[in-house]
């Protein structure tokens, strides 16, 4: 069975914890162990972190990493920001050894652990692709109902491809062969590909030019006559949930994440998918 | 009226800061054309590089389109010219929020992240919810590990970030 250090991150623990207890059973299921990782901390966040101080971002993101090098695993996240975070900071501590230097030494002083570079960081969909495969995930999903999905991507999945190199950015295919998988038929939808506009800070800073962004997704997946909304990510998630209830009744688009999607796919009891918590109710 | 004079020094910053491809910045407006923001907005995220390789702090620094950007990296993939625009806007807000740019809606989640290790609360109904699930009511994160979050808390200290928090950048 392999073995995964289990990144929390802050989202999914807090605010959508059916999240995290889908993605245990589901992965647990097909054979990845997941260990916690005691101590973690907030990855910290790509979006107000990073732009306030990229030193403080990735010293405590190099703690992160340190936790798993410590433990001797790979990292998994369910979410794009911290995937975002902790892939980047690894590959820029990889790859330019004065930063390492730099940032060791804030990380030894406080913590006295340093990384060393061992990690890899793993995004749960790329997992599911290219270790597990998707005909173990059909072989698996025989509860899947054959609804009309809209597969939302995100940005920091992906992005940027150049350093990531998961699937093309434009035009990438990994997470729908999934969704298909589960029994669903992945929707072509206008403008599939772009953000839910609550990254970079600009949820909590503008959440009024936020939702504008979130609004013109709703309409284009609304006018392909989706069931329902698939994301990879807490964050995403959050936006098209609480989206939906802030546009006041304009849009009901159950929103999932495809730990969630598979939780039912797979036959978990409903219980285990804490759906009661989304805002926009989810009746599938 | 007057042209502005270009300042370089306030260029050479910016490459220093993370923007070290700012100068390759040609004009042609892909960035802008495949901004999802800027459809939203009047953000143009070409005259923010424009602006940024000129020098131009002034405009720059205080500017509210500076934090219009979702960081999605739509532009930067797209960029003929491989400007890593993202990483510039990043170079830009930490010069920024160093002046005292820095909203308080941002300043608050900074201030949770440095005084609890997360950018989101554990309230007790968090843990109950993960209780019902069969999950740890608290997570097995700093929330549950004081030494961990002591950890935390001196690399904000270390990066000068708890200060930054407490005084706005001011």
């Amino acid at each position: 069975m392999a073995k995964y250090g289990f990144f929390l991150g802050c989202i999914m623990p807090l605010r959508y914890p059916g999240i995290e207890s889908s993605s245990r059973e589901v992965l647990g299921s097909l054979g990845i162990e997941l260990v916690d990782m005691q101590g973690a901390s907030c990855c910290p966040a790509p979006g107000v972190m990073r732009s306030f101080d990229q030193t403080y971002w990735m010293s405590v993101a190099a703690r992160n990493l340190a936790i798993a090098e410590k433990m001797g695993v790979d990292i998994v996240t369910i979410c794009n920001g911290c995937f975002d975070t902790l892939f980047e900071v690894a590959h820029k501590l990889n790859h330019d050894p004065e930063l390492r230097k730099k940032i060791n030494k804030i990380l030894k002083d406080a913590t006295g652990m340093e990384y060393n570079g061992t990690v890899n960081v793993r995004h749960f969909v790329e997992l599911l692709y290219k270790d597990v495969g998707v005909e173990a995930i059909r072989a698996k999903a025989k509860g899947g109902k054959n609804l009309r999905a809209a597969v939302h991507y995100g940005c920091h999945f992906l992005k940027p491809s150049n350093i990531k190199k998961i699937d093309d950015a434009e035009r990438p295919h990994v997470f729908d062969d999934i969704v298909e998988a589960a029994g669903m038929t992945s929707v072509p939808y206008k403008d599939k590909g772009t953000c839910c506009g609550a990254g970079g800070g600009v949820r909590a800073r503008t959440p009024d030019v936020a939702l504008k962004m979130t609004k013109e997704n709703l309409t284009n997946m609304k006018s392909a006559g989706v069931d329902v909304i698939v994301d990879c990510c807490p964050f995403c998630h959050l936006q098209y949930d609480a989206g939906q209830v802030a546009l006041k009744g304009e849009f009901a688009i159950p929103v999932l994440h495809l730990s969630q999607l598979l939780g039912l796919a797979f036959g978990l009891p409903k219980e285990k998918l804490g759906l009661e918590v989304h805002q926009t109710k989810v009746n599938l | 009226m007057d042209a502005k004079e270009p300042n370089p020094e306030f260029t050479r910053k910016v490459i220093e800061a993370g923007g070290k491809t700012v100068n390759l910045c040609f004009q042609c407006g892909t960035c802008t054309g495949s901004c999802p923001s800027g459809r939203q907005t009047a953000f143009r995220v070409r005259k923010l590089v424009r602006r940024a390789q000129l020098g131009f702090e002034e405009d720059v620094l205080p500017s509210e389109d500076l934090w219009l950007c979702t960081t999605c990296f739509t532009c930067y993939e797209r960029c003929p010219r491989g400007v890593e625009i993202v990483d510039i806007i990043m170079a830009l807000r930490n010069m920024a929020v160093r002046k005292g740019y820095m909203a308080e809606p941002h300043r608050k989640v900074a201030e949770l992240i440095s005084k609890t290790g997360h950018l989101v609360s554990l309230r007790d109904e968090d843990k109950a919810l993960r209780s019902k699930l069969g999950l740890q009511a608290t997570p097995p994160t700093v929330f549950s590990d004081p030494k961990a979050l002591e950890e935390v808390k001196k690399i904000a200290a270390a990066c000068g970030f708890d200060k930054l928090v407490q005084t706005g950048g001011k």
